[in-house]
């Protein structure tokens, strides 16, 4: 056997061996369009969403959270709609991760509302007492370094000329700081007061987590936006008026709903559900369609999740605890 | 005996490398172990989960495990060449060169710098001195090999020749990125095929640095051990060729039911389903070899630590392509299930292999005998109860997991929410720090016992070398 007592050929033969399936299997794939495939509806991160991812990879959150929500009934049912190749054609590096110490992210983007974000990289476990994530309150006295922001841009290629990077920049600034954001009671108590003018490194961070897969809700419409209750004079709750199953709801509010409406329901991140005024309606039907589906601005939709009979269980207890 | 002008310093060098960087790796490790159930322990952001699991994979990886081959590698080359090293001045540089750049990348993942890839996470500038310092390490071997005087080429030298060149192809085109600045690149590739060609690297990061040069390892620690010819030439042929052609196809299998196009899922399937062939056959030659022998396993220490690592080999090679199939991942991935996996790898097969081979190797450079097979038994009893305390429970804690998350009631719905099932894996996450520390303690011993080694006088005659290679 001459290659046996040949080096250099041995080395040469073992790299042919070793290339045959490279090329089938990655080589070919990198050559095929089809691969990666790029979609209209799909855009690049802005220049703060970048900056936040950025900070995603340096703090190693991919270690945890995966970024891919596989075809499955129970994974679909938990995260949402099933990733699409699509949705990474300006991922670099990608991010799909490979174990889930945390829930997958790929579509966290507008699930909860800013303040439930602040809140709970601020401080996981005044959310859940059980998580075991590591509390990042300090991204949010460390200012966003923005220097390399526009080289970055030109290095992804993302086509945004400078002044479009400041102006993106600018205005991320604006929303954050202004008088009328939304969570500003909660980034103002975890910003030391010289950093609330300014972006923080957690401003960032939250933005790009609020971009994660919100491209393809957008498509997908209807099927978390909310809406109004169908025939909500016809739909009747099944429990209305059942003391065992107030008793019950009450235990599935506390799980699901407390964190955040608060142990009472008077309202933190999401608004006081005891007081009369109800914004997308408070009959029966028109709170099960809020839960069941969700609402914009950070109510997750609560369907497959919860199902219909546990969803109008909560529905009886929030009945019970409104004021007559 | 052609003791005369092989260079052994550099040998003992990469192994004194390989421990430091054990005992910091298996640090971490325990400290990451622990912040799974004490989430206070993510002290500072440098202490944080994210930051640090990185430099237990990249300390243990490469620190150890590469400098373990590193050592073994040139060893070993030199007694089947029968040839000093041929540049043995530039070996020292690599060795300067291999901790300088371990030592840096440790700091620099510490510092968040890293490109999130796994087992690629080193920054560029880091990768351009991990390519120098293979390119040298290349050269040494090669040099070594052409000027050889031993005709034949044992399979040993076969898997250090299909590890030289297949990680230089890995690392070099998974690294590809551009620089932002002196510390931040992006990759080159985006979304699935980054995907793609990150797990053709990451699977074959496992198959030439966990597995082939701990083969190369394993035939020749063995027989010279147990003073037993490998049972089967032509079978080790076949299993070498066929396991280095099967192994690159088979990187997708970590990317099931993702949106990489599902052919490139099957055709892994399918080669990983293969690649249980050629590793049963090193494992089915380790077993043959010792026939007729098996009392070596009571009266030789070094025979249990061969013999349980290539078992452990052998489940692994198993377990992999299996878990890979598509019902069994949509189960079994981004659960503990495959933490366990990987650690029945690196703590069993790996970490026994390499711990035979040390204390084969190093009283022979030293001259000296072991200092105490007794200690060298309780090591390896400890490093077996910890692993198989790791590792069961975590494939306990993942089957728990895999079925918490996928229960529905009988409407549809989800039974549990995530953190219900975060919660309900704190019992298996403590028992798991335990293993690890029971495997720590296993390791203590191991070190403490080849520093007795080369503390103790000179033995009185040369250790005696079988004369073939």
């Amino acid at each position: 056997m001459g290659v046996y007592s040949r080096p250099v050929m041995f080395a040469i033969l073992s790299a042919v061996v070793i290339l045959v399936g490279t090329m089938v299997t990655m080589f070919v794939p990198l050559m095929l369009p089809s691969t990666q495939p790029v979609s209209e509806y799909v855009k690049p991160y802005t220049a703060v969403e970048l900056e936040g991812r950025d900070i995603y990879i340096r703090e190693g959150c991919n270690n945890c959270h995966t970024q891919t929500v596989r075809p499955l009934v129970t994974e679909v049912a938990r995260y949402g709609e099933y990733s699409k190749p699509e949705e990474f054609a300006y991922d670099r590096p990608f991010l799909w991760g490979s174990r889930r110490t945390g829930p997958d992210l790929n579509r966290v983007g507008g699930k909860y509302p800013d303040s439930w974000h602040y809140q709970h990289l601020y401080d996981p476990r005044s959310m859940f007492a059980k998580s075991n994530m590591p509390a990042y309150g300090w991204l949010a006295r460390r200012p966003l370094d923005t220097s390399y922001t526009f080289k970055k841009v030109s290095v992804l290629g993302y086509g945004y000329g400078e002044d479009e990077v400041r102006k993106q920049i600018d205005d991320y600034r604006s929303k954050v700081t202004s008088p009328d954001y939304l969570a500003k009671t909660v980034r103002d108590r975890i910003t030391p007061p010289e950093l609330r003018g300014q972006l923080t490194e957690m401003d960032a961070l939250v933005a790009y987590l609020q971009k994660l897969g919100r491209d393809v809700k957008r498509l997908a419409r209807g099927s978390h936006t909310g809406g109004v209750a169908e025939a909500s004079g016809l739909v009747r709750n099944p429990y209305e008026g059942d003391k065992k199953a107030i008793e019950e709801g009450k235990g599935l509010f506390k799980k699901y709903c407390a964190v955040c409406h608060g142990e009472d329901a008077s309202g933190e991140i999401g608004p006081n559900l005891r007081d009369s005024k109800w914004k997308y309606g408070g009959t029966d039907a028109d709170i099960y369609q809020s839960i069941s589906k969700g609402r914009p601005g950070g109510m997750p939709n609560w369907d497959v999740k919860l199902g219909k009979e546990r969803i109008w269980k909560i529905v009886s207890f929030i009945r019970s605890i409104g004021e007559k | 005996m052609e003791e005369r002008g092989y260079e052994y310093n550099v040998v003992k060098g990469f192994a004194y490398s390989a421990l430091f960087w054990l005992i910091i790796g298996l640090l971490v490790g325990l400290w990451i172990a622990a912040e799974m159930f004490l989430p206070q322990l993510n002290l500072t952001p440098w202490l944080a989960f994210g930051r640090l699991r990185v430099v237990h994979t990249n300390g243990l990886a490469f620190g150890f495990t590469l400098a373990a081959i590193f050592s073994c590698t040139y060893y070993i080359l030199q007694r089947l060449t029968r040839t000093p090293l041929a540049l043995p001045k530039l070996a020292r540089f690599h060795l300067w060169l291999f901790n300088a750049a371990i030592a840096l990348a440790a700091l620099s993942l510490f510092a968040g710098m890293n490109t999130s890839k796994e087992y690629a996470e080193l920054e560029w500038p880091l990768d351009l001195v991990v390519v120098v310092m293979w390119v040298i390490f290349a050269i040494n071997v090669f040099a070594t090999l052409i000027k050889r005087r031993e005709r034949q080429m044992y399979i040993s030298l076969w898997y250090i020749i299909a590890m030289t060149v297949t990680v230089a192809v890995l690392y070099i085109v998974n690294n590809l990125e551009v620089p932002a600045n002196l510390f931040k690149s992006y990759s080159a590739y985006a979304g699935a095929n980054d995907a793609n060609v990150q797990w053709w690297y990451g699977h074959n990061a496992v198959g030439f640095v966990f597995t082939v040069p701990i083969l190369a390892m394993f035939y020749y620690f063995l027989p010279k051990s147990t003073n037993l010819p490998i049972y089967s030439h032509r079978l080790s042929i076949i299993a070498f060729w066929s396991l280095i052609f099967g192994y690159l196809w088979t990187g997708a299998h970590h990317l099931m039911l993702t949106p990489l196009p599902e052919w490139i899922q099957t055709v892994a399937i399918a080669f990983s389903i293969f690649l249980i062939a050629p590793s049963w056959g090193s494992v089915i030659n380790g077993y043959y070899t010792m026939r007729g022998n098996w009392d070596q396993m009571r009266t030789n220490y070094l025979v249990k630590f061969f013999i349980f690592g290539i078992t452990f080999y052998g489940l692994q090679t198993i377990q992999g392509p299996t878990q890979g199939l598509r019902t069994l991942t949509a189960f079994f991935h981004y659960t503990d299930w495959v933490v366990g996996h990987v650690h029945m790898g690196t703590m069993g097969w790996v970490t026994m292999i390499i711990s035979a081979s040390f204390y084969y190797m190093i009283p022979r450079i030293m001259n000296r005998e072991l200092y105490s097979i007794k200690m060298a038994n309780l090591h390896f009893w400890l490093i077996l109860v910890g692993q198989l305390l790791y590792t069961v429970t975590l494939w306990i804690a993942g089957i728990q997991q895999g079925a918490m998350w996928k229960a529905t009631n009988p409407d549809g719905s989800l039974t549990y929410s995530f953190l219900e099932v975060v919660a309900a894996m704190y019992p298996y996450w403590k028992i798991r720090f335990l293993g690890g520390v029971v495997y720590f303690v296993g390791i203590v011993v191991f070190i403490y016992n080849l520093l007795m080694t080369v503390r103790s006088p000179l033995a009185e005659q040369p250790k005696p070398e079988p004369s073939k290679a």
